[in-house]
């Protein structure tokens, strides 16, 4: 398979299309075998030295990678027999979220991730992934159907942001977003999320207030785009890079910042290079933090979600002090 | 009228420059450019005499404006923002943090307080934009988050005013985490049945608007003031066009029933014991 390389691959790519232009030249002769068994091994060091030092801006080129597995891959993988439902019964269907039930490890659950698309015409039919409100009144009609019927919640989560356009605004993009955190910080339910890709500022977050929040190895998650954050501060989106940095947006950062409960392995090279064991990796955190969680009542799921996220915030408080 | 354009015509190209105004008595209205005396401004609650524009206030005289005299008890005012990811683009975090609390008085970008409106008693949280446009990170966070917790402990109805562009960048994803940890707050109010009332006054956006914000059993605005997810440039630079004349505006948002009405600052108070009495006082 032809990979797309990204810049800091490049020596790698190089290695990997000599090995291919071997493989295909030799045809089978022994010691043409010998050489590509040794190259490979060489390009095996050379991945694992590249992807094990990634800087938060190439982290964020592998999380938005255009061949990166999406929700709807990691749907077919994961689960069995999902059955998507459409629309917010307000005024559309916003196909940049999709959802619906599924079964998974044998137990009917709900599935709900944001979708950039794959080819052009379904990258275009889904906006990139960008939701406009209708999205996540989607989102939250599929997260209060889970509750009605008792049924655990996975989100998936990878989009660059909500949607900044003119109808978003008209349709009350903020109150949309507002209500999923209101209504799924009081869910009776297990909600895990994951962030498979790109977890873009309150756009991402609208599917993410859960009892578990995992991360992908190279997968981001920021208050800002490291371009949107360059522009505000430098007046010059190319200073993304340096963003990126400051904005401490990578998993291992958010693990350490005590927001997500924990990094997900990915396969060397990036989530692109093995959807299977991408999946696989998902599927076994996914059942340790669902089968802990399935054993906790309604209230202590709430409480439990609850408590997590307020937790959360570094400030000063001056000893002795007062707070009432 | 062609003989006033006659002689000042070759004066015209400067006529900013040649008008002293001596700092601080005058001041220009962002809206009509009017030169405005500021006392009769200042006696006009911040509110432009000639074209009612409302000028931005910082929290302290919005609480002066709103609670009854002298019955503000300051919550929580020890909470300071902290450097914790070390943020540095042309000036290090905590330095601008040190200068936004010397040119404000305030630790960060709110106050919080008991109070009392119109013999109500209220818990109150006010953003203040001067402080670092009001944005929200850690300290407005968790304040809300302990006014809302306070309103839920004593019974008392809660009311926001905002005045924000956003999260606070500089505290990165802890900043995000605020709008769940917010509406999470007062979504608690909620399933108690006690009241929330949340005002909109210039700006109100992002991570501020995309959160408790926009959560109020009752959303009033002030006249004109821009609320909204995107900022308008972010937008404009997204879809490639210009925005219609109003986009955003409060009376762009009631248009669209994001807000129940449009309130001005004269009657703001007087709209606040109104509601607080239609929930908490007696039949008339």
């Amino acid at each position: 398979m032809a990979y797309n390389f990204l810049e800091f691959e490049k020596p790698l790519a190089e290695l990997e299309n000599r090995i291919e232009d071997l493989r295909l030249a030799a045809g089978g002769q022994v010691d043409a075998e010998d050489e590509i068994k040794k190259l490979s091994k060489k390009a095996d060091e050379l991945r694992e030295k590249i992807f094990s030092g990634l800087n938060a801006w190439q982290k964020t080129q592998v999380a938005r990678h255009q061949d990166r597995p999406n929700t709807e891959d990691y749907i077919g993988l994961l689960t069995q027999g999902f059955t998507e439902m459409h629309g917010d019964r307000l005024f559309a269907e916003d196909p940049a979220i999709m959802g619906g039930m599924a079964w998974f490890n044998g137990f009917p659950v709900v599935i709900i991730g944001h979708n950039k698309g794959r080819t052009t015409k379904d990258r275009l039919k889904r906006n990139f992934g960008w939701p406009h409100p209708e999205g996540y009144r989607k989102a939250l009609r599929l997260m209060k159907f889970a509750e009605k019927f008792d049924r655990p919640i996975i989100t998936f989560i990878d989009t660059a942001g909500a949607y900044p356009g003119i109808g978003a605004e008209e349709r009350g993009q903020s109150e949309a977003i507002a209500r999923n955190l209101l209504v799924m910080s009081g869910l009776k339910v297990p909600v895990v999320a994951v962030v498979i890709g790109e977890g873009g500022s309150g756009g991402a977050l609208a599917i993410g207030v859960a009892n578990r929040v995992l991360m992908l190895e190279h997968a981001i998650y920021s208050v800002i785009s490291p371009e949107g954050c360059a522009s505000i501060l430098w007046k010059d989106g190319s200073k993304a890079p340096d963003a990126a940095e400051l904005l401490k947006l990578t998993a291992q950062d958010s693990l350490k910042l005590g927001i997500i409960d924990e990094v997900i392995k990915e396969p060397l090279g990036g989530a692109h290079r093995n959807y299977e064991l991408a999946a696989k990796n998902i599927e076994k955190a996914l059942k340790k933090h669902l089968s802990e969680l399935i054993a906790m009542s309604p209230d202590e799921l709430v409480a439990d979600r609850y408590e997590k996220f307020r937790a959360i915030g570094s400030f000063t408080t001056p000893p002795g002090a007062k707070n009432a | 009228m062609a003989w006033f354009k006659k002689v000042k015509a070759p004066k015209a190209q400067q006529p900013e420059k040649k008008v002293k105004i001596p700092e601080g008595l005058w001041v220009k209205c962002d809206n009509c450019k009017e030169i405005v005396y500021k006392k009769e401004i200042d006696k006009n609650l911040k509110v432009c005499p000639k074209c009612d524009y409302h000028f931005r206030i910082t929290a302290r005289e919005r609480l002066d404006l709103i609670a009854d005299e002298g019955s503000l008890v300051e919550l929580f005012p020890d909470i300071a923002p902290r450097d914790f990811l070390e943020f540095k683009d042309t000036v290090r975090y905590r330095d601008k943090l040190k200068s936004s609390q010397e040119a404000t008085g305030l630790k960060d970008a709110i106050i919080a307080g008991e109070a009392r409106i119109g013999g109500y008693p209220v818990t109150v949280a006010v953003l203040d934009f001067g402080f670092m446009g009001g944005s929200m990170g850690s300290v407005v966070g968790e304040k809300i988050a302990l006014a809302a917790e306070n309103s839920l402990e004593k019974d008392m109805p809660f009311i926001t005013f905002s005045s924000s562009g956003g999260a606070r960048m500089q505290e990165g994803l802890v900043s995000l985490m605020q709008m769940a940890k917010t509406s999470s707050a007062v979504a608690r109010l909620g399933a108690k049945g006690i009241p929330f009332i949340s005002v909109l006054t210039d700006p109100t956006f992002g991570g501020v608007s995309a959160s408790f914000s926009s959560l109020g059993d009752i959303i009033i605005a002030e006249p004109r003031s821009l609320i909204g997810f995107a900022g308008p440039r972010v937008i404009e630079q997204t879809i490639k066009k210009q925005l219609p004349e109003g986009f955003q505006r409060a009376e762009f948002q009631l248009e669209h029933g994001q807000v129940d009405m449009i309130i001005d600052r004269k009657h703001m108070k007087e709209t606040l014991v109104n509601t607080l009495a239609f929930f908490r006082g007696n039949a008339k």
